[in-house]
């Protein structure tokens, strides 16, 4: 029964799902050990929480590119309605819920819900286009987001919410607090992300993008980007597959982004731009289209190269895109692809004759 | 017993226009229970739109579609593959990135049915569901020898074993018509030979009525027990295999003077 499992995991369908879990739960056991010799680097530890979330926005995001074939530039704009919800509603509960961690679940959890229903407004009209077209809509979007909150007042009081888009006509009681405070954005926000929760949040995202990509609506998805016409022929709803990955990827966006607000004392909308929503695409990219595993590896590395080649200074950015170049022909080299290939295969065969 | 008489699919004086150009014009047919069909014509006569009106990839300008007894005016293509119409493609529609045995599955993406929830929590009913569309679907790799296939790429199939795939796709959905666009297309006389029995065999083990259009006047004369011939979009003859081959009217469509 034991072999059985065992086989079962290393089962070519099932490994890539094996990988990503395994790959996380191991460098988490690592990483937690390393805090807890205090052999970490406080630069280290500073971006632990960060790489989670973006993590998190890039499974998301790969759902919507690599499984579903749509190319979506505006993920950071998701992250920035998860983000902003979550620290709004963090900072309204504070005083009644002194507890963090059931806080922080409900600020994710509203950060989740708002970043769904932002995708399911936009969706309606953004996923009747296609291609190119589809991804200027949602850089659009991306940007409607940011200026939308840099222009967002938020504070509460012993009287109620109080909401505005002008600045002047906001009066608070004393005692009051802002929430969002316009291009200031979030300030005075409780940090009560931790690294746990990042962590926890990947292994969620995986269980729900693996668990939907193996089933009936994952095929379907990917159905509808292979072929459309044939899609349509069996009785797939083209519109509904889109829509249900397109939700998906916006509600981790939102999930990373509720998670990456808490994680500092101020937040501005400025974070999450353009630029950001670019970055996303190229982890996910550099990761392998569809590929969960490789995302996450790419994502680790390209949000950590940078803040590890602080030291070099003007050098920085060029040894980036020098690393960003070599990893694209790498990946899609045919000879490294094929030594990869062959290495897993002599592996994965010396452990199941070793496990028999 | 009066079901007997009433056809699967029934067209009237169907009719599509391009812009000022009319593809297709007066195409009525009839199509019995379990019947194999053909649909013969001259390149450009206008049979894969018929398929595509059939199907509702096109909206017919004119006339109509009874499917089952039914008007099918204003319904999409899903619908039409719910109500029971599925077809293959003149050049192969695979979902290539997919594996053979996925291919087939989604077939069933209308029959079997589990909420998204069910799917993440990996529940009961989710297993018992994908256990039913894995044994379905095993089933008909098995009846196109398919099955030793089925965790290849489609994409990685041969020719011909990509037009089989593409049947068994089809017949996943289970239909009561099957429309078959050019089958035996780039397959060597053997391959055909093949695929006429896999024809005939689908017909009597789904028992379901197919129109086919096809080329390889062997197949079409082998198989099918009526065939309409399109020449120019209209409709140029109709009857069994013997008439049509006796037709003054087909043979100079096909020939020329």
């Amino acid at each position: 029964m034991k072999n059985n499992i065992f086989s079962k995991l290393l089962d070519a369908k099932h490994r890539g799902r094996t990988g990503s879990f395994a790959l996380v739960i191991i460098s988490y056991i690592i990483i937690e050990a390393l805090m807890h010799t205090g052999s970490l680097s406080s630069l280290f530890s500073s971006l632990l929480v960060p790489v989670t979330c973006y993590i998190v926005a890039s499974i998301g995001l790969n759902m919507n590119v690599g499984i579903s074939g749509e190319l979506n530039l505006g993920q950071a704009g998701f992250m920035s309605v998860g983000a902003f919800t979550a620290v709004s509603v963090s900072g309204r509960l504070a005083p009644i819920m002194p507890n963090p961690i059931i806080r922080l679940i409900f600020a994710i959890v509203a950060g989740i819900i708002m970043a769904a229903v932002f995708g399911i407004i936009i969706g309606i009209p953004v996923l009747k286009l296609e291609g190119d077209y589809l991804a200027i809509v949602t850089l659009a979007f991306g940007q409607i987001i940011k200026s939308i909150i840099t222009n967002m007042y938020l504070g509460f009081d012993d009287t109620g919410l109080h909401f505005s888009f002008v600045e002047k006509t906001m009066s608070l009681n004393p005692g009051g607090k802002m929430l969002l405070d316009g291009p200031m954005g979030a300030t005075g926000v409780q940090r009560i992300a931790n690294f746990t929760a990042g962590v926890i949040l990947i292994l969620i995202s995986l269980i729900v993008v693996y668990n939907i990509i193996y089933s009936r609506s994952g095929r379907a998805i990917m159905a509808a980007r292979d072929n459309r016409i044939a899609a349509e022929s069996v009785g797939i709803d083209i519109s509904k597959t889109k829509m249900l990955s397109f939700v998906l990827s916006a509600s981790l966006a939102g999930a990373a982004g509720a998670l990456y607000g808490l994680n500092y004392s101020t937040l501005v909308p400025a974070k999450f731009d353009f630029n950001t929503s670019i970055l996303i695409l190229v982890y996910v990219v550099l990761g392998g289209l569809g590929n969960m595993t490789g995302t996450i590896i790419s994502t680790v590395i390209l949000v950590l190269l940078p803040e590890l080649l602080r030291s070099m200074q003007d050098y920085r950015m060029l040894i980036y895109a020098v690393v960003l170049i070599a990893i694209m022909i790498l990946t899609n080299n045919d000879r490294v692809k094929t030594f990869f290939a062959g290495l897993r295969q002599s592996i994965f065969r010396k452990k199941q004759e070793g496990s028999v | 017993m009066e079901e007997k008489h009433k056809p699967v699919l029934e067209v009237k004086e169907l009719g599509i226009d391009f812009g000022g150009l009319t593809a297709v014009n007066d195409f009525s047919m009839q199509i019995f229970d379990k019947e194999i069909v053909g649909l013969i014509g001259p390149n450009g006569a206008g049979k894969t739109t018929v398929f595509n009106m059939l199907t509702k990839v096109y909206k017919p300008s004119r006339g109509s579609i009874f499917f089952l007894g039914e008007d099918t005016a204003g319904k999409s293509v899903v619908e039409m593959s719910h109500a029971g119409i599925a077809r293959t493609f003149q050049n192969i529609r695979l979902f290539n990135q997919l594996s053979v045995l996925d291919n087939v599955k989604t077939g069933f993406h209308d029959r079997v049915k589990y909420s998204n929830l069910s799917a993440v929590f990996r529940t009961p009913s989710f297993r018992k569901k994908e256990r039913e569309i894995e044994e379905g679907s095993l089933e008909l790799l098995k009846i196109f020898r398919l099955d030793t296939e089925a965790e290849n790429l489609a994409k990685n199939l041969p020719y011909g074993a990509q037009r089989r795939l593409e049947i068994a796709r089809a017949l996943a959905t289970d239909p009561k018509l099957l429309l078959l666009d050019e089958p035996a297309a780039g397959m060597n006389p053997q391959e055909t030979e093949e695929l006429m029995d896999m024809i005939r065999l689908t017909r009597d083990h789904f028992g379901i009525a197919i129109l086919l259009i096809e080329h390889d006047m062997k197949l079409v004369m082998g198989i099918c027990e009526r065939i309409t011939v399109l020449n120019y979009g209209m409709m140029l003859s109709e009857g069994t295999p013997d008439e049509i081959q006796a037709d003054p009217q087909v043979i100079k469509a096909y020939l020329g003077e």
